[in-house]
């Protein structure tokens, strides 16, 4: 075991990670510690763009932005929240640009914009061009630009680093973060690393689902770390599910795509949205895309022998236009289906995409220990936090706004901290706990396998709690759930070496995992209300008289070590918007 | 609306056909033996599933041991760049029917770069050229107030460039790179171009200097190994062509 001493620790290196990083480094000695090479991370894999009301082509402002967003969330949004994403976009974007991101230009030269859904001019007239972007690949962008100012500025990483263990201190009431533990890839020796600060930035946990547009070690590695410490988690009832991921396959196919004018069409070719969102059509927010989507799916309308799924419909629009803008979702098609999207709809259908909920934060990124306490030391920042900026249902291109703007602010945040606090003193044996599920899983006999649990997880998931629930499906899977975490604990696993052993790794990350889509199922079972993208058939109206309130999880170990879920309730930061019916 | 297509593909996926492929899979865990060696599997699939789907059911179903990297699955994190059928390639972005399944399909490391573990190679040596290029934009004087502005043309004349997703597939295909450890290899002199040709950047001369080293883009030998394996497409030799003209003409 080695023991490293930083001033700041931030755990996951993808967008949020490494824009906390630029400004940590800055200013603390900084480590940043990631399971995969920092360019792997997903945020590459985002495409459509990152929102700011810059009003480059057409007329725009920030409090249009904070009410798209706070409509957008279904009004689960903390709209202090809001109106700091919005506000603070417009340099987000600035800054990127500086750092040398190249966005798609207009023709005086400055950064182009396009429609996305649930982006609208004065408070939902008509959509607005407010997505910043780069072709199909805007995520990408920012990840290498990020990336290379890292590099620029020397940031320290630690490439394949898992951290499976968050450090908590409690003395006199208050809990404290003393570090964290990594497992590192190369050789399986355990790191603790002592930190005054550290920033969880890793990602999301979209994994628990089987058709998702989620990278595989999207696993929610950072909020079941915490969370095992008795931090809570928010809101982790609300997924959301893209409308557009390859069929059966989930890859993502951006917004972007109805952005430049793509239409969905059932099995008659009908342009079903405009049933369901008579003023932004396709370009409605994604829970309600995704559950008309369905609807058209289950009322007998889908495409296909199976009737399973509809059509991305990009044929009319001009070859040049699909190069130009569309190139790498376009080449998916291509080479995934076989399908030349100029001249055919490609099957689509709603795929597993972003948590909205997560690790609780203020909106200076630090991590909340119940509704209004803070952990001194503690910091979230991008899908794993939960601050709220996205409430029920997040809007395209605001997540990669939200790595920036909080991303930053964290980085902030957590160094000018460490500048002024002491290292907390580490707990006897910081290791324990890791090293023994370590060694647990090295030596088990057990019969169960890592890929059947997973199977099983994955399917009880698509099954029970996506686009549509009710109290029948969520018992099924909290029960099922139950099942699979009893069965975990005789998982075994063949590669018994210390060197490269993704075989343990991938036993652990299925054990977050399950801890994760219990929180979620228990949450979703117990709002019983329908509200951005949590929609429960028996509770199809929002309910804002019991339900206007995040939810918060907490985990219980009983005196006989039973653990369990307990659940509490956060209100809401209201500002200047009353809630109101929501319609696109 | 076109739909002959869709009525194919549709028809193929109800209709499922499994194939049994054989994969052959260098194998090497020094933990266990110093040597590499050749491991057969035999796999039931759908050839129109990726590479990796398969590498995943021997993995999850046949053989826990065996080690790769991957993440994303759909060709843009970079990852899983290996050697497959003697080519290099993403094994999420390779289809088994492209393979001609019913020979033996074999996967191998990267070459070029230390075989850690069975599929993992130390990407270290690959990492560092890059960063000794100073891929990062620079810049002097004042900051505006608001964006750069930069002509859609400007844009364009590096965008090829600006999709490189640092797998190592050009890098590690190259024969000058296999035999000198010390060339700067193609994702490199890539992203050096990607900032040598951006309107915004000052620092060009300082690029085409270190480029213009001993290690550096004199020695490509033009054989387009690296265009043939970067999987996003880009023209590799053609930009290493172009950073050698801009040291020549010093313009760019």
């Amino acid at each position: 075991m080695q023991i490293h001493k930083y001033d700041t620790v931030i755990v996951g290196a993808g967008g949020a990670g490494m824009r906390a990083a630029i400004e940590a480094t800055k200013r603390s000695r900084t480590a940043v510690l990631t399971k995969l090479y920092p360019t792997r991370s997903h945020t590459g894999a985002a495409q459509g763009g990152m929102a700011a009301a810059l009003a480059n082509v057409e007329e725009d402002n920030w409090e249009w932005h904070t009410f798209d967003t706070i409509k957008g969330g279904d009004y689960l949004v903390d709209q202090d929240a809001a109106e700091i994403l919005a506000k603070e976009a417009i340099d987000a974007v600035l800054d990127l640009e500086k750092m040398g991101l190249p966005f798609n230009r207009t023709p005086q030269g400055r950064i182009d914009q396009r429609r996305f859904g649930g982006h609208s001019r004065n408070h939902g007239e008509a959509p607005v061009r407010r997505a910043c972007y780069a072709a199909d690949r805007t995520g990408h962008m920012i990840l290498q630009t990020l990336y290379q100012n890292c590099v620029k500025e020397g940031v320290e990483f630690f490439n394949e680093f898992y951290v499976l263990d968050q450090l908590i201190i409690e003395a006199d009431g208050v809990k404290r973060s003393a570090g964290v533990v990594a497992y590192e890839l190369a050789t399986g020796e355990i790191h603790v690393f002592q930190a005054k600060a550290v920033v969880y930035a890793s990602g999301g946990n979209g994994k628990f689902f089987k058709v998702t547009s989620n990278a595989h070690t999207l696993t929610g590695d950072g909020q079941a770390s915490v969370f095992r410490r008795g931090l809570p988690l928010e809101d982790m009832e609300f997924f959301q599910f893209h409308p557009t991921g390859i069929w059966r396959m989930g890859i993502l196919l951006t917004e972007g795509a109805r952005g430049e004018g793509g239409i969905l069409r059932n099995k008659d070719g009908e342009r079903f949205m405009e049933k369901y969102a008579p003023v932004m059509k396709d370009l409605a927010s994604r829970d309600v895309v995704s559950r008309a989507i369905y609807t058209e799916i289950r009322e007998g309308r889908g495409c296909g022998p199976e009737g399973d799924h509809v059509y991305l419909d990009l044929t009319h629009l001009p070859p040049e236009q699909l190069d130009a803008k569309l190139p790498d979702i376009t080449e998916f098609a291509r080479t995934y289906l076989g399908i030349e999207p100029y001249t055919d709809p490609i099957p689509i259908q709603p795929t597993a995409h972003y948590a909205m909920g997560g690790i609780p934060t203020n909106v200076r990124g630090e991590v909340l220990a119940d509704n209004t306490t803070v952990v001194p030391g503690l910091y979230a920042a991008g899908e794993v936090a939960c601050v709220s900026v996205h409430g029920a249902n997040r809007l395209g291109t605001n997540s990669l706004l939200d790595i920036n703007v909080f991303g930053r602010r964290a980085g902030v945040a957590a160094a000018e901290y460490a500048a002024t606090a002491d290292h907390v003193e580490l707990p006897e044996d910081p290791a324990a706990f890791v090293v023994g599920e370590v060694e647990r899983l090295r030596d088990a006999a057990g019969k169960e396998r890592v890929a059947e649990l997973r199977r099983e997880l994955q399917e009880t998931m698509d099954k029970n709690v996506m686009v549509f629930r009710t109290e029948q499906t969520i018992k099924e899977a909290v029960e099922k759930l139950a099942e699979l975490r009893a069965r975990y604990r005789n998982v075994s696993i063949q590669d018994k070496g210390r060197r490269f052993n993704t075989d343990l790794l991938e036993a652990i990350e299925l054990g977050n995992l399950l801890d994760l889509a219990e929180v979620m199922a228990i949450s979703a079972l117990a709002r019983k209300e329908s509200r951005g993208g949590h929609y429960r058939e028996d509770y199809p109206n929002r309910d804002d008289v019991n339900f206007m309130r995040h939810t918060m999880a907490y985990r219980e170990v009983g005196d006989d070590g039973t653990e369990t879920v307990r659940l509490d309730y956060k209100p809401v930061v209201q500002t200047r918007y009353q809630p109101m019916e929501r319609k696109y | 609306m076109a739909t002959p297509v869709m009525d194919k593909v549709e028809a193929e996926a109800a209709s499922s056909p499994y194939i049994t492929a054989t994969f052959r899979i260098r194998r090497f865990n020094p933990e266990v033996a110093a040597e590499a060696y050749w491991e057969d599997f035999q796999v039931e699939i759908d050839p129109k599933e990726r590479v990796l789907d398969a590498l995943h059911k021997i993995k999850w179903d046949m053989d826990g041991t065996l080690t790769f990297r991957r993440s994303c699955a759909h060709g843009i994190c970079g990852s899983d760049a290996m050697r497959i059928n003697g080519r290099n390639r993403l094994a999420c972005k390779t289809l088994i029917k492209d393979l001609a399944p019913e020979k033996p399909i074999t996967v191998e490391p990267i070459k070029g770069l230390t075989v850690q573990k069975d599929l993992i190679v130390d990407m270290e040596p690959f990492f560092q050229a890059y960063r000794d290029v100073m891929p990062f934009l620079v810049s002097h004087g004042n900051e505006p107030t608001r964006e750069r502005l930069q002509s859609a043309a400007d844009r364009e004349r590096f965008d090829d460039t600006t999709k490189c997703i640092l797998c190592a597939a050009c890098t590690s295909s190259c024969p000058v790179y296999w035999n000198d450890g010390q060339y700067f290899g193609p994702a490199a002199i890539v992203n050096a171009h990607r900032f040598i040709f951006d309107s915004r950047d000052e620092a060009g001369e300082q690029r085409l200097e270190i480029l213009n080293d001993k290690d550096g883009v004199w020695r490509c030998r033009t054989t387009f190994n690296c265009t043939d394996a970067c999987p996003r497409g880009i023209e590799v030799t053609k930009a290493i062509q172009e950073v050698k003209r801009a040291l020549i003409t010093r313009r760019f």
